[in-house]
This record gives structure tokens, sequence and C-alpha cells, in this order.
């Protein structure tokens, strides 16, 4: 293979001298001029409650107020696999802040003074918080129109029950392997709900002009997917695709917080009543946390079986999501975590339940690692308890059982060349697992915790990414795509795909920010996936425009377009060596022929890419049968912890972290997911603990109380690990590798504080209040 | 009530019209066309309002618009000025950051820093910065970008 030049450097970022000099515009940057109206929401006092009357007299005489609105209004729903939440409640709220009604003023202030003046009558409902108490009889019904709700084929809702979809996994037969098993080890753990908290708050603008277009600017992670379901949403007022532009600039942050369509149909909603004023709705931090998407929580009752020689011969999973009151993205969470959790370990039976609840918490949906964080808490933890348990290291135990290239996963399709055992290695090595450590300070101990981690990306199988490629006169290119740079690098590798193809260099490349009606389609930026299919979008429209030059240079030379080939901006010609032919030359104005006549013109690739090989046709009853999956992205990490006897007070001093990228196509941005990625999972483990009251309301909606981690709580010593088993129809061999990075964290540290003081903490977050109050009482496990 | 304040933004002496009530980061960004100053909490947690008032950073979101009457205000804008300082040339060559919405703050944070303590320790970086939340990076990089800079100056 040829050496690669562009591909596997570690540029620096295209996007990085716009944010350092602040040149980088997000949403609220922009300048909308002095039509512009500002939107204040009423918000549910209630978590479950109709309403009775709305009375919106008092607030329409606030000066400054152009209109008051309600859910009356706008009686759409929407969704993205399952049209079950409302522009505006209708009849019944269904979570304390839910959008109710909005003021549209000329200034926020006298939208903020005129919403508190709108009366809302409602009768209050039975509520349930807790997915298992929402599973039970007799527990109040969230949806009763359940069964009247347009869904995706794969989504098995349970009308008549709190059970938005159930996703069921069999594989084998696992009664008469727990029963033939020489151990069986069956315990429960327990997830709570995670907060992103992008530093940028959702933001959205719109304007319905009196053309009758929308144009909708906003912070999003999926502008095509958002016109798609605008476009769905509207089409009771005769508003088509056409008719809607989404514009996205720059994304102060995105974690799955901003994929999809949350609060921004509200300012697309509300400007369609204010033909020709933009519509902004910002959120506030508080609303960030109650009224976009939260992580969901999880029970998970996992029971492992394994032989004497450690071999894992059944694992049964039952996974119970707390949805909140809209599940059309969460439970698509609900579905990819349980297509997978079993975990990276070939396992010939498996039984997995994966069941989306209804709850009057807010609405949940996709969070960074989509499931996956969740449900390796349990099983990471759990497999370590089982090695233990059988006088088995952790780290061989998992070894012995990783999965491997080729085995069946736990839908029966086989899996795909990976580094899992390389992973697993290097970083058993870096931490050098199996040397105790021991603190200076006696009232201090160390543990190491390990742990190892998959996920695939989660997509419908005919998702597909596109893009245009352009040159300009002087040779340089502009990559014209509709992924979003969300901060993980996307640009950057964009263009370094192209550099590798076209011979141009990265800094005569641009890669354009998406606006729906210029840059072609992407599904969206999420599930970790547009390095692997966007990346392949842009390889196909360089190599079709690198075939178009060939084509004109065989017509204007008459050249055979196999001895050509690109280097430093110039056609060469493996047959001639003195021919050498700058882009720059032609690929705007063509090539002069001797008669004077001209050859080709403006070199324009294009380049579209969706995976053919994936279904979700499969049997309902086991997920036997399809291909829903188009590949998994492995790793492990590990952990060393210092913990202080006497306050429970954890300190990380050394995390190391290894995932196989396939090929880093910018390592130094790998690197950069890694340390992102394992800040972010050690705060949900550590520090982040969100509280509700007992109606569900968010107690600590800010930075105050929600802590997020500072510099201060970087860990002392960060080790990423890069492994590269090439994915064979992956860009360069490269696939996703950003949303994994948080994966392992959780159950690490867990395993980390069983190793050093015995006590095995079975659900999350693991603070220093927990260990600290288990050592006080002697406890040797931790609900 | 309005009441006319001025003060010297970025080396220019503006004049704008506010209400007592009147929040500083929403007058920069709204009258004044100054955008680098993030609304991100509204309660001085996050930092990414960051400024400098008198050389100091503070949070404009915590202060009101009639309070800086007389006063010298710095924010990004004004460093890019004369062209990227040796700090923003680090965070580049560093990929510092990564969304990018922290870095107006975080960038003011550390040049105050560097010009108070021109050589600070790695934990010195850590308390300076503590005060502006960034939730993609892990700090590592910019706490390197920042180290990196005062080692050349």
């Amino acid at each position: 293979m040829e050496e690669l030049k562009y591909v596997g450097k570690s540029f620096t970022r295209l996007d990085e001298r716009d944010k350092v000099t602040g040149a980088a515009r997000y949403v609220d940057d922009l300048d909308f001029g002095p039509n512009l109206l500002y939107a204040e929401i009423v918000e549910s006092p209630y978590p479950h409650a109709l309403i009775k009357s709305i009375d919106t007299s008092e607030a329409e005489k606030v000066p400054g107020v152009v209109k008051v609105v309600t859910g009356k209004d706008f009686p759409y729903r929407f969704g993205l696999y399952m049209h079950d939440r409302y522009v505006f409640a209708q009849d019944r709220v269904r979570f304390i802040g839910e959008q109710v009604a909005a003021v549209l003023a000329r200034n926020p202030k006298a939208a903020k003074k005129a919403a508190k003046l709108v009366k809302v009558e409602y009768e209050e409902l039975p509520y349930v918080l807790d997915q298992m108490e929402a599973l039970k009889d007799n527990a109040p019904i969230i949806h009763p129109d359940l069964a009247n709700y347009w869904h995706v084929p794969w989504y098995f809702p349970k009308p008549g029950t709190n059970i938005a979809h159930w996703r069921k996994v069999r594989k084998g037969d696992v009664e008469k392997a727990f029963a033939e098993a020489d151990f069986v080890f069956e315990d429960t753990y327990r997830v709570p709900r995670y907060a992103h908290c992008c530093i940028e708050p959702h933001i959205s603008v719109a304007l319905y002009d009196y053309s009758g277009r929308i144009t909708v600017w906003s912070s999003s992670q999926s502008p095509h997917t958002q016109r798609n379901l605008f476009a769905q949403a509207l089409a009771p007022l005769g508003i088509s695709h056409k008719d809607i532009r989404v514009v996205v600039p720059y994304v102060g942050g995105g974690f799955g917080g901003k994929a999809g369509v949350s609060m921004e149909i509200l300012a697309v909603a509300l400007a369609t009543v204010v033909k020709g004023h933009p519509v902004k709705v910002r959120w506030t931090r508080a609303q960030e946390f109650y009224n976009t998407y939260m992580r969901q929580a999880l029970v998970s009752k996992i029971k492992v079986g394994v032989k004497k020689d450690g071999t894992i011969v059944a694992l049964k999973n039952e996974l119970y999501w707390d949805a909140g009151p809209y599940a059309e993205y969460g439970a698509n969470v609900v579905n990819a975590a349980g297509l997978s959790a079993t975990g990276p370990y070939r396992i010939p039976n498996v039984w997995i339940d994966s069941i989306c609840v209804y709850t009057n918490k807010p609405a949940a949906g996709p969070y960074r690692g989509f499931g996956y964080s969740e449900t390796h808490f349990a099983i990471e933890s759990h497999m370590t308890r089982v090695a233990k348990m059988i006088g088995m290291d952790p780290v061989e135990f998992r070894r012995k059982n990783a999965i491997r290239r080729g085995d069946p996963v736990a839908y029966g399709a086989p899996m795909n060349p990976n580094g899992l055992i390389e992973a697993i290695d290097k970083v058993a090595k870096e931490v050098e697992w199996g040397k105790k450590e021991e603190s200076k300070d006696p009232n201090k101990v160390i543990g190491k915790g390990f742990a190892i981690f998959w996920k695939a990306p989660a997509m419908p199988p005919n998702t597909s990414s596109a893009a245009f490629l352009k040159f300009s006169e002087d040779g340089s290119i502009n990559i014209v795509v509709s992924g979003m740079e969300i901060g993980q690098g996307y640009m950057t590798v964009m263009a370094q795909i192209a550099a590798e193809i076209l011979s141009v260099p990265i800094e005569k490349i641009r890669v354009e920010l998406p606006d729906t009606d210029r840059n072609p389609y992407e599904w969206q930026t999420v599930a970790s996936h547009v390095t692997w299919s966007c990346g392949n979008a842009v390889k196909r429209a360089a190599l079709d425009a690198r075939e178009q030059i060939f084509e004109v240079v065989h017509q204007a030379y008459h050249l055979e377009k196999e001895t050509l080939y690109l280097e430093d901006e110039k056609v060469k010609c493996k047959t001639d060596p003195e021919f050498q032919l700058p882009l720059k030359d032609f690929v705007i104005n063509g090539i002069q022929t001797h008669d004077g006549t001209y050859r080709g013109g403006p070199i324009l690739g294009r380049g579209i890419f969706m995976p053919e090989f994936t279904t979700t046709v499969d049997d309902p009853e086991t997920s036997q049968g399809g291909h829903p999956n188009v590949h998994y992205t492995v790793g492990a990490g590990a952990v060393v912890l210092e913990i202080d006897k006497e306050t429970g007070k954890m300190r990380v001093l050394k995390a190391v972290e290894a995932v196989d990228a396939g090929k880093a196509i910018n390592p130094d941005l790998v690197k950069g997911q890694i340390n992102g990625g394992l800040l972010q999972g050690l705060a949900t483990v550590l520090y982040e603990d969100m509280r509700f009251d007992d109606k569900g309301k968010v107690l600590n909606p800010n930075f105050t109380d929600y802590k997020i981690p500072t510099a201060m709580d970087v860990p002392k010593e960060i080790v990423p690990i890069i492994v590269e088993v090439p994915q064979p129809d992956g860009p360069f061999g490269a696939r996703g590798i950003s949303e994994h990075t948080m994966i392992p964290a959780a159950p690490m540290v867990a395993n980390a504080v069983e190793d050093a003081l015995g006590i095995r903490i079975k659900s999350m977050p693991v603070t220093a209040e927990k260990v600290a109050l288990a050592i006080l009482q002697g406890k040797k496990e931790v609900e | 009530m309005k009441k006319k304040i001025t003060f010297k933004l970025n080396g220019e002496m503006r004049s704008v019209e506010v209400e007592p009530n009147d929040i500083l980061l929403e007058v920069l960004r709204g009258k004044l066309g100054v955008k680098t100053p993030k609304y991100a909490c509204g309660r001085g947690d996050c930092g990414a309002c960051t400024i400098l008032l008198n050389g100091k950073s503070v949070r404009s979101c915590l202060i009101f618009a009639i309070e800086v009457d007389g006063a010298e205000i710095v924010t990004l804008e004004g460093l890019s000025k004369d062209g990227l300082t040796p700090l923003q040339e680090s965070f580049i060559e560093h990929n510092s950051f990564q969304c990018g919405f922290c870095a107006p703050g975080m960038t003011l944070t550390a040049t105050e820093l560097l010009e108070k303590n021109p050589h600070p320790t790695e934990e010195e970086v850590k308390e300076a910065i503590a005060g502006n939340l960034c939730r993609c990076t892990g700090y590592v990089s910019i706490i390197e970008a920042i180290l990196d800079a005062s080692k050349k100056q």
C-alpha cells in the first residue's frame, strides 16, 4: 500500500482558528433585526394533569406582547421513530416543565412578564415516576392513545400499558445452560438519569416569510432530520420539505442532546402564527436540564452462568428503562442497548428483555453512549464479580471470553474484525494490572478497576450520507456536506480524506456547515457514524472528482487514464515523467486543445454512502435473522483510584483507555475524544447526581448543584491508546470512536472501589458519601 | 428609566442607553455587537461570558451594564485585534478546543493568568481555569496549551 500523506496525521483542526479568535458564530450570535420576537414558554407545574382551561387575556395586555398561543393552535404530534410527542401539550400534561402555552413579545422582559399572567386550570391526575412502578397493573396510563401512534416497524409498543417498546433477544437455551453451568450469579444494578450539559444551551430561530417559506437557524446535530420532522409535523399547514430550510452554524456541544428534534419545533410552530417575524426560542440552563432530552435511567437485572474454567455459557439481562413521557427517540436507545446487552463477549445462550417504560419524569433520549454506558455499568461490574467469585483474574476472564471476529453476536450476525484483545492487553500493561499499589498516606487505599466495551452505531438500516466536492480557480476545494461539526473534529477528518485522494493540502480545503437548501443529505450527526459514513461519501466524491480530472486530461492529451495519478496538486503520468499538469490550470476553465477549443469545465465530485447489508427484518420474538448493526467499535479501560477511608473521597491517579479506531484519520483528535469522553464518563460515576422531588421536579437544574467536572477534576494521568484493526468498509479502514470513550468509565471506577475496599456499589453515581457510609456501616454491598 | 453609559470597549469609546436592570452580557451582545461572551448559565457558574473588566476577568452575566460606566472592557474581539496572541497560537497548535463555545471565556481567563503569573505550575493553571467549564475536551488540551505558551514567553 502506498504511504498515506494526509490520513493518519495529526493536523490542526480546520475550525480551530475560528474558535480561538471568536470568529465562530453560533445561532445566538446571529442578528435577526428589530422585527425579532422572543418567546417565553408557559410550563406545567404538575407531573400529570388534564388541562381544563387556559386564559391568556391578561398576558395579551402586557405592552410589547404580540401574540399568546396555546396547544389548541398546534394540534400536532411528531417524533423521530414514533409520533408520541406534542408540539404543545393538548388535553394533558405529562411532566413538570412541559410546554403548555407561549408568549411572543418584542423583548424578553415583556415575554417573561406576560407568561406569568397566563392562567391555566388543571385537574391533577395520578402520576408515576419510577419505571418499575409504571409497569404495575394499577399504574396510571400515560398514553391512553398509544395504539393510534405511528411508529417504525421495529418498535413494539404495548397499548394499554406504559410500555413504549420491548426489544427481545433470544439465542440458544438460557435455562438449560444455567442448569448445566458450574456457577451462576445474579444481581441488580441501577443507573440514574444524567444531563448532557452542552455549554451552549438549545436555541432555535425560525422565520415564516411572506412567500410561505420557513427558514430555521438551530443548534442541531440533525439539520436534514429536523427538516423532515418539521415538514411532517406542519404538513396540515400545506408546508412541504422544499418550503423549509434549516441552517446550522457552529454548535456548542451536542452529545446526543441536540439530535433529532426537541425544543426546536417550538420556534418553527410559533413562527407560523407571526408571518414576517423571526421568532427566537432560547433555552435557559434550567430548561436545558428538564425540557430537551435527559439520559434514561436504567434498572438492569443480570444473570450470568459460567463453567469452572471461566467460559461464559449463558447471560440473561432484563433492562428496564425510564424514558419519561415521550419515547420517540429514547425507545431506540432501548432498542440498540437491548440488541447488544451481552457486552463484548462470546455467549452462546442469551436472553435479553429491553423494555422502554413511560413515566412522568422529563423526556429522555439519546446521550453519548446511547444506552451502552448504562448497560455496561451493570455488565462490566457483574463480569468482574463473576470472575472473582470463581477465582479468576478479571482481565484473564475478559481475555478468555472476549468476542472475536466471526463470533455470532446476540442477534446472530458475525462480529466484525476488531482489536479487543489488543486493547485489553495494552491497557492491562499500561496500568500494571496485578501489581498492588499502596498509598503513602495510611488513611488512603488504592484500587484498580478494569472494563471493556463495545458499541455499534444505532441507525435505521438505510441511513445515508452524501457529499459534493467542488474546486475553485486556484485549485482549492469546498466540501459541501451536512454532517455537523459538534466539536469532534469532523471537518478536519473530512478534509484529510479528500486531501489524500486528490493530493490537495488540507490548508486549501474548506468543509461547509449545513444548510439544507444547498448541502446534500446527511441523516444526522449521531451514532459516532460520520467518520465512517460521511467519510465514505466524501471519499467517493473525491474519487468521482479524480475520475473527471483523468477523463478531461485523457480527452485533451490522449493519455491513457490508467497511467495518470495525482501528486502535489498536479496530474502526473506514469509513462511520461515530463507530463505535469497543475490542477489549478484546468479544474474550472478546462484544458485548451490544439485547435483553441476547450475540454472539461468545473470539476464537481459527488459521493453517497448507504450501507447495503443492514436489515431490521428479524423475528420480533428473538431478534434473530436480521442485521441491524453495521459494525461494533471496541475497546478497554482501566483506572487507578485512590480512596480516603475516612471521607470516601476518591481521586483518579491514572486512567487508561484504548479504543479501536480501525484507522485513526487524525490521531490527535482521537486522543482528544478519549480525554474528553473519559472525563465525561468519570463525571457520571464520581460527580453528577441529578435529584428530583416527589413529583418529578428536577431540584438541581444548574451547574451550582449539578456538578460537571472542572479542570481541578482531571485525573492526575490519562493515557489514551489507539488500536487500529481496519474496518473493511470504512474510509481508509476507519470507524467511529467518539461516544465510546465514555462507556467504560463508570464500571471501572466501581470495580476499583471493590478492589480497594471490598465494597461493591451497585448503583451510580459512586459518590464519596456512598463509599464513606459503607465503610462506616461495615457494608460489603451498596444497592 | 434609561441612563446613558460610556466606557472603553476593546480600545474604543462606546456609549449606550441602558435600563438599570440590564445585564452587561446582554447589552454587549444585543446592543454593541460584541458576540464572543456567551450566554450559557446566567448565574456565574460556567465562565462562558467572561470578559476583562479593568484588567480583571469577571462574569458579564452577573454585572449590571450600568455598573461599567467609565470602565474599560476587553473581550476576545479586542484580544484578537492585532493578530493572534502567543496563547491563541498555542491553542491552535494543541487542538485545544472542540465545540469552541467555552473558548472566548477560557482564553480571557488564561490571558489574565499569564499576565499575572507568567510561569504557572500545572496546578496553578488548573485552579485559574476551574471557573470556566468545558464539556468536550476533558481540559487536557487546554491545560497543555497554556503551559506551553507560558514556556515560550
